[in-house]
Protein backbone atom coordinates (compact mmCIF):
# COMPACT_ATOMS: atom_id res chain seq x y z
CA UNK A 1 0.00 0.00 0.00
CA UNK A 2 3.10 2.29 0.53
CA UNK A 3 3.37 2.62 -3.03
CA UNK A 4 -0.22 3.39 -3.49
CA UNK A 5 -0.05 6.10 -1.47
CA UNK A 6 2.90 7.86 -2.62
CA UNK A 7 1.50 7.64 -5.72
CA UNK A 8 -1.75 9.70 -4.94
CA UNK A 9 0.57 12.32 -2.66
CA UNK A 10 2.67 12.92 -6.23
CA UNK A 11 -0.62 13.59 -7.83
CA UNK A 12 -2.02 15.85 -5.10
CA UNK A 13 1.23 17.27 -4.62
CA UNK A 14 1.76 18.94 -7.84
CA UNK A 15 -2.16 20.07 -7.70
CA UNK A 16 -1.70 21.73 -4.48
CA UNK A 17 1.86 23.39 -4.75
CA UNK A 18 0.53 24.38 -8.39
CA UNK A 19 -3.14 25.80 -7.62
CA UNK A 20 -1.01 27.44 -4.10
CA UNK A 21 1.46 28.96 -7.27
CA UNK A 22 -1.42 30.33 -9.67
CA UNK A 23 -3.32 31.65 -5.95
CA UNK A 24 0.03 34.07 -5.80
CA UNK A 25 -1.68 35.64 -8.60
CA UNK A 26 -4.81 36.89 -6.60
CA UNK A 27 -4.89 40.41 -6.53
CA UNK A 28 -1.98 41.00 -8.66
CA UNK A 29 -2.78 39.75 -12.30
CA UNK A 30 -1.93 42.51 -15.06
CA UNK A 31 -5.71 42.83 -15.94
CA UNK A 32 -9.04 42.07 -13.62
CA UNK A 33 -10.23 39.14 -16.05
CA UNK A 34 -6.79 37.24 -16.01
CA UNK A 35 -6.46 37.32 -12.52
CA UNK A 36 -9.67 35.93 -12.34
CA UNK A 37 -8.71 33.12 -14.63
CA UNK A 38 -5.68 32.14 -12.83
CA UNK A 39 -7.47 32.06 -9.11
CA UNK A 40 -10.51 30.35 -10.93
CA UNK A 41 -7.64 27.73 -12.57
CA UNK A 42 -6.20 27.67 -9.39
CA UNK A 43 -9.27 26.94 -7.56
CA UNK A 44 -9.72 23.88 -9.74
CA UNK A 45 -5.97 22.43 -8.54
CA UNK A 46 -7.02 22.99 -4.65
CA UNK A 47 -9.84 20.93 -5.66
CA UNK A 48 -8.15 17.95 -7.17
CA UNK A 49 -5.60 17.91 -4.50
CA UNK A 50 -8.35 17.91 -1.88
CA UNK A 51 -10.33 14.84 -3.46
CA UNK A 52 -6.39 13.17 -3.78
CA UNK A 53 -5.27 13.95 -0.28
CA UNK A 54 -8.67 12.42 1.38
CA UNK A 55 -7.89 9.47 -1.20
CA UNK A 56 -4.18 9.03 0.28
CA UNK A 57 -5.56 9.90 4.17
CA UNK A 58 -8.20 6.69 3.45
CA UNK A 59 -5.30 4.81 2.32
CA UNK A 60 -3.08 5.89 5.18
CA UNK A 61 -5.30 5.61 8.27
CA UNK A 62 -6.49 1.81 6.53
CA UNK A 63 -2.69 0.99 6.77
CA UNK A 64 -1.27 -1.36 9.67
CA UNK A 65 0.81 0.12 12.62
CA UNK A 66 3.72 -1.80 10.86
CA UNK A 67 2.73 0.08 7.55
CA UNK A 68 2.65 3.18 8.76
CA UNK A 69 5.99 3.33 10.02
CA UNK A 70 8.63 5.55 8.64
CA UNK A 71 6.17 6.54 5.71
CA UNK A 72 7.26 10.00 6.37
CA UNK A 73 9.98 12.13 7.97
CA UNK A 74 7.97 14.73 8.74
CA UNK A 75 8.03 14.70 12.24
CA UNK A 76 4.02 16.37 12.95
CA UNK A 77 2.31 14.17 11.25
CA UNK A 78 4.03 10.71 12.35
CA UNK A 79 3.20 11.75 16.00
CA UNK A 80 0.14 12.16 14.91
CA UNK A 81 -0.18 8.85 13.13
CA UNK A 82 1.63 7.40 16.56
CA UNK A 83 -1.22 8.88 19.01
CA UNK A 84 -3.52 6.57 16.80
CA UNK A 85 -5.39 9.50 15.32
CA UNK A 86 -6.69 9.19 11.84
CA UNK A 87 -5.43 11.73 9.61
CA UNK A 88 -7.70 13.84 7.43
CA UNK A 89 -6.75 15.55 4.00
CA UNK A 90 -5.93 18.73 5.55
CA UNK A 91 -3.39 17.18 7.88
CA UNK A 92 -1.42 15.58 4.52
CA UNK A 93 -0.94 19.02 3.09
CA UNK A 94 -0.10 20.85 6.51
CA UNK A 95 1.58 18.45 8.39
CA UNK A 96 4.13 17.34 5.44
CA UNK A 97 7.75 19.12 5.27
CA UNK A 98 9.85 19.80 1.81
CA UNK A 99 11.03 16.06 1.64
CA UNK A 100 7.89 14.07 1.72
CA UNK A 101 6.59 16.15 -1.19
CA UNK A 102 6.75 15.05 -4.66
CA UNK A 103 5.65 17.40 -6.85
CA UNK A 104 7.77 18.43 -10.12
CA UNK A 105 10.33 20.47 -9.57
CA UNK A 106 8.51 22.20 -12.53
CA UNK A 107 5.25 23.36 -10.65
CA UNK A 108 7.19 25.07 -7.57
CA UNK A 109 9.25 27.09 -10.43
CA UNK A 110 8.44 31.06 -8.97
CA UNK A 111 5.55 33.22 -11.25
CA UNK A 112 8.43 35.67 -12.01
CA UNK A 113 6.05 37.48 -14.72
CA UNK A 114 3.49 37.07 -17.02
CA UNK A 115 5.59 35.00 -19.88
CA UNK A 116 6.98 32.63 -17.06
CA UNK A 117 3.68 31.78 -15.71
CA UNK A 118 2.31 31.60 -18.87
CA UNK A 119 5.21 29.06 -20.00
CA UNK A 120 4.79 26.69 -16.92
CA UNK A 121 1.61 26.57 -16.69
CA UNK A 122 1.62 25.48 -20.64
CA UNK A 123 4.03 22.75 -20.39
CA UNK A 124 2.34 21.54 -16.90
CA UNK A 125 -1.28 22.00 -18.41
CA UNK A 126 -0.40 19.90 -21.53
CA UNK A 127 1.38 17.03 -19.71
CA UNK A 128 -2.34 17.18 -17.39
CA UNK A 129 -4.17 16.82 -20.11
CA UNK A 130 -2.35 13.70 -21.82
CA UNK A 131 -1.64 12.45 -18.50
CA UNK A 132 -5.64 12.80 -16.78
CA UNK A 133 -6.56 11.16 -20.44
CA UNK A 134 -4.71 8.28 -19.48
CA UNK A 135 -5.33 7.81 -15.64
CA UNK A 136 -9.14 7.98 -16.56
CA UNK A 137 -8.50 4.32 -17.53
CA UNK A 138 -7.07 3.39 -14.22
CA UNK A 139 -7.47 0.07 -12.65
CA UNK A 140 -8.39 2.23 -9.79
CA UNK A 141 -12.02 3.20 -9.67
CA UNK A 142 -11.44 6.32 -7.23
CA UNK A 143 -7.94 7.84 -9.02
CA UNK A 144 -10.32 6.98 -12.47
CA UNK A 145 -13.21 9.07 -11.02
CA UNK A 146 -11.37 11.67 -10.07
CA UNK A 147 -9.27 11.71 -13.19
CA UNK A 148 -12.41 11.89 -15.32
CA UNK A 149 -13.47 15.12 -13.54
CA UNK A 150 -9.96 16.77 -13.25
CA UNK A 151 -9.90 16.07 -17.06
CA UNK A 152 -13.00 18.65 -18.28
CA UNK A 153 -11.76 21.68 -16.45
CA UNK A 154 -7.75 20.50 -17.46
CA UNK A 155 -8.85 20.86 -21.12
CA UNK A 156 -10.10 24.27 -20.37
CA UNK A 157 -6.25 25.48 -18.65
CA UNK A 158 -4.22 23.87 -21.77
CA UNK A 159 -6.65 25.74 -23.93
CA UNK A 160 -6.05 29.00 -22.07
CA UNK A 161 -2.66 28.69 -21.64
CA UNK A 162 -1.87 27.36 -25.34
CA UNK A 163 -3.25 30.96 -26.90
CA UNK A 164 -1.37 32.69 -24.49
CA UNK A 165 1.45 31.40 -25.96
CA UNK A 166 0.38 32.12 -28.94
CA UNK A 167 -0.84 35.40 -28.45
CA UNK A 168 2.79 36.61 -26.73
CA UNK A 169 5.41 34.48 -28.80
CA UNK A 170 3.51 35.23 -31.68
CA UNK A 171 2.57 39.18 -30.68
CA UNK A 172 5.64 42.14 -30.25
CA UNK A 173 8.84 41.59 -30.38
CA UNK A 174 8.86 42.60 -26.39
CA UNK A 175 6.52 39.82 -26.09
CA UNK A 176 8.00 37.01 -28.23
CA UNK A 177 11.40 37.44 -26.69
CA UNK A 178 9.97 37.52 -23.34
CA UNK A 179 8.13 34.07 -23.72
CA UNK A 180 11.10 32.57 -25.86
CA UNK A 181 13.56 33.20 -22.63
CA UNK A 182 11.02 31.78 -20.45
CA UNK A 183 9.98 28.61 -22.30
CA UNK A 184 13.92 27.92 -22.37
CA UNK A 185 14.25 28.41 -19.24
CA UNK A 186 11.84 26.41 -17.81
CA UNK A 187 12.52 23.86 -20.54
CA UNK A 188 14.84 21.48 -18.14
CA UNK A 189 11.97 21.12 -15.74
CA UNK A 190 9.78 18.81 -17.83
CA UNK A 191 11.57 16.08 -18.20
CA UNK A 192 11.61 14.73 -14.96
CA UNK A 193 7.27 14.43 -16.12
CA UNK A 194 7.97 11.58 -18.07
CA UNK A 195 10.41 10.22 -15.31
CA UNK A 196 8.89 6.84 -13.85
CA UNK A 197 10.21 5.91 -10.38
CA UNK A 198 10.02 3.22 -8.38
CA UNK A 199 6.78 3.99 -7.29
CA UNK A 200 5.59 4.84 -10.66
CA UNK A 201 6.74 1.64 -12.44
CA UNK A 202 4.88 -0.62 -9.98
CA UNK A 203 1.83 1.62 -10.03
CA UNK A 204 1.89 1.36 -13.71
CA UNK A 205 2.62 -2.88 -13.89
CA UNK A 206 -0.90 -3.14 -12.02
CA UNK A 207 -2.49 -0.17 -14.71
CA UNK A 208 -3.55 2.24 -12.09
CA UNK A 209 -0.64 4.41 -13.13
CA UNK A 210 -0.33 5.05 -16.78
CA UNK A 211 2.82 4.64 -18.68
CA UNK A 212 4.52 7.83 -18.91
CA UNK A 213 6.07 7.06 -22.82
CA UNK A 214 2.70 7.66 -24.51
CA UNK A 215 1.79 10.77 -22.69
CA UNK A 216 6.00 12.20 -23.51
CA UNK A 217 4.53 11.26 -27.35
CA UNK A 218 1.22 13.16 -27.36
CA UNK A 219 2.48 16.19 -25.23
CA UNK A 220 5.76 16.45 -27.82
CA UNK A 221 3.43 16.53 -30.66
CA UNK A 222 1.29 19.35 -28.54
CA UNK A 223 4.00 21.75 -27.83
CA UNK A 224 5.48 21.55 -31.05
CA UNK A 225 2.47 22.67 -32.96
CA UNK A 226 1.91 25.24 -30.16
CA UNK A 227 5.46 26.96 -30.41
CA UNK A 228 5.50 26.45 -34.18
CA UNK A 229 1.76 28.94 -34.61
CA UNK A 230 3.53 30.91 -31.70
CA UNK A 231 6.69 31.86 -33.87
CA UNK A 232 8.25 30.10 -31.26
CA UNK A 233 11.43 27.79 -31.54
CA UNK A 234 11.05 24.10 -29.42
CA UNK A 235 14.91 24.00 -27.12
CA UNK A 236 16.62 21.09 -28.11
CA UNK A 237 18.86 20.79 -25.10
CA UNK A 238 17.58 16.91 -23.70
CA UNK A 239 19.32 17.67 -19.89
CA UNK A 240 16.74 17.38 -17.16
CA UNK A 241 16.48 18.53 -13.65
CA UNK A 242 15.53 15.76 -11.19
CA UNK A 243 14.58 14.83 -7.58
CA UNK A 244 10.88 15.91 -6.83
CA UNK A 245 9.60 13.12 -7.10
CA UNK A 246 11.44 11.37 -4.59
CA UNK A 247 11.49 14.52 -2.84
CA UNK A 248 14.45 16.25 -3.23
CA UNK A 249 13.27 19.77 -4.23
CA UNK A 250 14.79 23.20 -5.38
CA UNK A 251 14.70 25.95 -2.67
CA UNK A 252 11.35 27.54 -3.66
CA UNK A 253 9.44 24.60 -2.11
CA UNK A 254 10.33 25.71 1.34
CA UNK A 255 9.45 28.62 1.13
CA UNK A 256 5.72 27.69 -0.42
CA UNK A 257 5.71 25.78 2.33
CA UNK A 258 6.39 28.03 4.66
CA UNK A 259 3.56 30.46 3.42
CA UNK A 260 1.19 27.18 2.90
CA UNK A 261 1.31 25.91 6.27
CA UNK A 262 2.20 28.90 8.71
CA UNK A 263 -1.06 28.57 10.25
CA UNK A 264 -1.66 25.05 11.25
CA UNK A 265 2.21 24.55 12.29
CA UNK A 266 1.59 27.45 14.84
CA UNK A 267 -2.07 27.21 15.86
CA UNK A 268 -2.31 22.83 15.39
CA UNK A 269 -5.94 22.31 14.56
CA UNK A 270 -7.39 25.58 14.21
CA UNK A 271 -9.76 25.66 12.07
CA UNK A 272 -11.20 28.84 9.94
CA UNK B 1 -41.62 9.76 -8.14
CA UNK B 2 -39.84 8.34 -5.16
CA UNK B 3 -39.29 10.55 -2.45
CA UNK B 4 -40.91 12.96 -4.11
CA UNK B 5 -41.49 15.30 -0.91
CA UNK B 6 -37.74 15.25 -0.23
CA UNK B 7 -37.14 16.39 -3.57
CA UNK B 8 -39.80 18.84 -3.33
CA UNK B 9 -38.09 19.95 -0.21
CA UNK B 10 -34.81 19.85 -2.73
CA UNK B 11 -36.53 22.16 -4.77
CA UNK B 12 -36.06 24.98 -2.41
CA UNK B 13 -32.41 24.97 -1.80
CA UNK B 14 -29.91 27.11 -4.24
CA UNK B 15 -27.23 27.89 -4.90
CA UNK B 16 -25.38 30.58 -3.06
CA UNK B 17 -23.86 31.60 -6.26
CA UNK B 18 -26.67 31.69 -8.72
CA UNK B 19 -29.50 32.13 -5.86
CA UNK B 20 -32.13 31.31 -8.85
CA UNK B 21 -31.37 28.24 -9.28
CA UNK B 22 -31.96 25.11 -7.03
CA UNK B 23 -30.03 22.26 -6.76
CA UNK B 24 -32.47 20.37 -8.65
CA UNK B 25 -32.39 22.68 -11.57
CA UNK B 26 -28.68 22.48 -11.55
CA UNK B 27 -28.67 18.58 -11.99
CA UNK B 28 -26.34 18.00 -8.83
CA UNK B 29 -28.63 16.03 -6.86
CA UNK B 30 -27.81 12.16 -7.84
CA UNK B 31 -29.40 10.15 -5.52
CA UNK B 32 -32.05 10.34 -2.78
CA UNK B 33 -32.61 7.26 0.04
CA UNK B 34 -34.52 7.25 2.67
CA UNK B 35 -34.26 4.35 5.28
CA UNK B 36 -36.35 3.44 9.01
CA UNK B 37 -34.42 3.95 11.67
CA UNK B 38 -36.28 3.24 14.79
CA UNK B 39 -39.03 5.49 15.04
CA UNK B 40 -37.37 8.49 12.35
CA UNK B 41 -36.54 8.29 8.44
CA UNK B 42 -32.94 8.95 7.55
CA UNK B 43 -32.31 10.78 4.80
CA UNK B 44 -29.40 10.34 2.57
CA UNK B 45 -28.63 12.62 0.11
CA UNK B 46 -26.04 12.38 -2.43
CA UNK B 47 -24.72 15.36 -4.54
CA UNK B 48 -21.47 15.69 -7.15
CA UNK B 49 -19.61 19.11 -7.13
CA UNK B 50 -20.05 20.87 -10.88
CA UNK B 51 -16.43 21.84 -10.32
CA UNK B 52 -13.76 20.70 -8.32
CA UNK B 53 -12.90 23.23 -6.29
CA UNK B 54 -16.55 24.67 -5.98
CA UNK B 55 -16.27 26.46 -2.58
CA UNK B 56 -20.48 26.81 -3.15
CA UNK B 57 -20.48 22.53 -2.33
CA UNK B 58 -20.14 23.06 1.86
CA UNK B 59 -22.53 25.99 1.86
CA UNK B 60 -25.05 23.29 -0.86
CA UNK B 61 -24.67 20.88 2.23
CA UNK B 62 -25.54 22.62 5.05
CA UNK B 63 -28.43 24.22 3.00
CA UNK B 64 -29.95 20.75 2.46
CA UNK B 65 -29.23 19.68 5.77
CA UNK B 66 -31.46 22.64 6.82
CA UNK B 67 -34.17 22.80 4.45
CA UNK B 68 -34.91 18.78 5.60
CA UNK B 69 -34.35 19.23 9.44
CA UNK B 70 -37.02 22.07 9.13
CA UNK B 71 -39.50 19.97 7.75
CA UNK B 72 -38.67 17.19 10.47
CA UNK B 73 -35.88 15.09 9.18
CA UNK B 74 -33.62 14.84 12.10
CA UNK B 75 -31.30 12.61 10.94
CA UNK B 76 -29.38 13.66 7.20
CA UNK B 77 -26.53 12.29 5.69
CA UNK B 78 -24.84 14.30 2.86
CA UNK B 79 -22.56 11.72 0.63
CA UNK B 80 -20.69 13.14 -2.13
CA UNK B 81 -20.01 11.13 -5.37
CA UNK B 82 -17.68 12.35 -8.41
CA UNK B 83 -17.97 9.72 -10.99
CA UNK B 84 -20.26 10.05 -13.21
CA UNK B 85 -18.88 13.87 -13.74
CA UNK B 86 -21.13 16.22 -13.65
CA UNK B 87 -21.98 18.58 -16.88
CA UNK B 88 -24.29 21.49 -17.98
CA UNK B 89 -26.12 18.75 -19.90
CA UNK B 90 -27.54 17.78 -16.28
CA UNK B 91 -29.27 21.11 -16.38
CA UNK B 92 -32.62 21.22 -16.38
CA UNK B 93 -34.70 23.34 -19.25
CA UNK B 94 -36.61 24.88 -16.48
CA UNK B 95 -32.86 25.95 -15.18
CA UNK B 96 -32.14 27.39 -17.98
CA UNK B 97 -35.34 29.63 -18.53
CA UNK B 98 -34.38 30.85 -14.79
CA UNK B 99 -31.18 31.22 -15.40
CA UNK B 100 -32.20 33.91 -18.96
CA UNK B 101 -34.56 35.58 -17.13
CA UNK B 102 -31.79 36.71 -13.73
CA UNK B 103 -29.47 37.98 -16.40
CA UNK B 104 -27.69 34.99 -16.92
CA UNK B 105 -27.27 33.26 -20.34
CA UNK B 106 -27.37 29.94 -20.19
CA UNK B 107 -25.08 27.02 -21.61
CA UNK B 108 -26.24 26.43 -24.94
CA UNK B 109 -24.32 23.34 -26.50
CA UNK B 110 -23.71 19.92 -26.31
CA UNK B 111 -20.96 18.79 -24.05
CA UNK B 112 -18.22 16.43 -24.92
CA UNK B 113 -16.96 18.42 -27.84
CA UNK B 114 -13.19 20.36 -27.49
CA UNK B 115 -13.25 23.57 -29.01
CA UNK B 116 -10.57 24.40 -31.12
CA UNK B 117 -7.59 27.17 -29.83
CA UNK B 118 -9.53 30.73 -29.97
CA UNK B 119 -13.19 29.37 -30.60
CA UNK B 120 -15.97 30.69 -28.88
CA UNK B 121 -19.36 29.62 -28.61
CA UNK B 122 -22.28 31.81 -30.26
CA UNK B 123 -24.01 33.60 -27.09
CA UNK B 124 -27.31 35.30 -27.35
CA UNK B 125 -27.64 38.49 -25.34
CA UNK B 126 -29.89 37.64 -22.37
CA UNK B 127 -31.01 41.47 -22.05
CA UNK B 128 -31.71 42.11 -25.41
CA UNK B 129 -31.54 38.73 -27.15
CA UNK B 130 -28.87 39.73 -29.64
CA UNK B 131 -25.96 37.27 -30.77
CA UNK B 132 -23.78 39.99 -31.77
CA UNK B 133 -21.72 39.71 -28.53
CA UNK B 134 -18.14 38.87 -27.82
CA UNK B 135 -16.37 37.27 -24.96
CA UNK B 136 -14.66 39.32 -22.28
CA UNK B 137 -12.67 36.23 -20.50
CA UNK B 138 -13.57 32.83 -20.43
CA UNK B 139 -13.15 32.82 -16.67
CA UNK B 140 -15.81 34.69 -14.98
CA UNK B 141 -16.87 35.18 -11.11
CA UNK B 142 -17.43 31.75 -10.39
CA UNK B 143 -15.72 28.13 -11.99
CA UNK B 144 -19.11 28.33 -13.79
CA UNK B 145 -19.28 31.43 -15.89
CA UNK B 146 -17.89 33.47 -18.06
CA UNK B 147 -17.89 36.80 -19.07
CA UNK B 148 -19.45 38.67 -22.27
CA UNK B 149 -20.10 41.99 -23.61
CA UNK B 150 -23.06 42.65 -26.00
CA UNK B 151 -22.10 44.88 -28.71
CA UNK B 152 -26.09 45.56 -29.27
CA UNK B 153 -27.03 46.76 -26.19
CA UNK B 154 -24.07 47.24 -24.72
CA UNK B 155 -24.08 45.57 -21.39
CA UNK B 156 -22.15 42.44 -19.96
CA UNK B 157 -23.11 40.10 -18.81
CA UNK B 158 -21.77 36.45 -17.31
CA UNK B 159 -22.69 32.92 -19.57
CA UNK B 160 -23.06 29.88 -17.63
CA UNK B 161 -20.51 27.82 -19.79
CA UNK B 162 -20.79 24.46 -21.12
CA UNK B 163 -19.25 22.08 -19.73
Amino acid sequence: MRNKLYYVLQLADNALIMGQRLGEWCGHGPIIEQDIALTNTSLDHIGRARSLYQYAADIYNGMSAAEKAGCFLSVALSQKAKAGEAVQEDDMAFLRDAWDYRNFLLVEQPNKDWAYTIARDFYYDAFNYFYFAALSESSDTTLAAIAQKSLKEITYHLKWTSEWVIRLGDGTDESHGRIQEAINYLWPYTGEMFQMNQVQKEMAATSVAPDTAGVKTSWDGRINSILQEATLTVPASTFSHTGGIDGTHTEHLGFILSDLQFMQRAYPGMEW
Amino acid sequence: MEHKEIYDILEGVTDPEVPVLSIIDLGIVRDVRVERKDTADEVTVTITPTYSGCPAMDVLAMGIRMALSGRGYRKVNIENRISPAWTTDWMSEAGKQKLKAYGIAPPVRKTGREQALFEEDNIECPRCGSVETELISKFGPTSCKSLYKCSQCLEPFEHFKCH
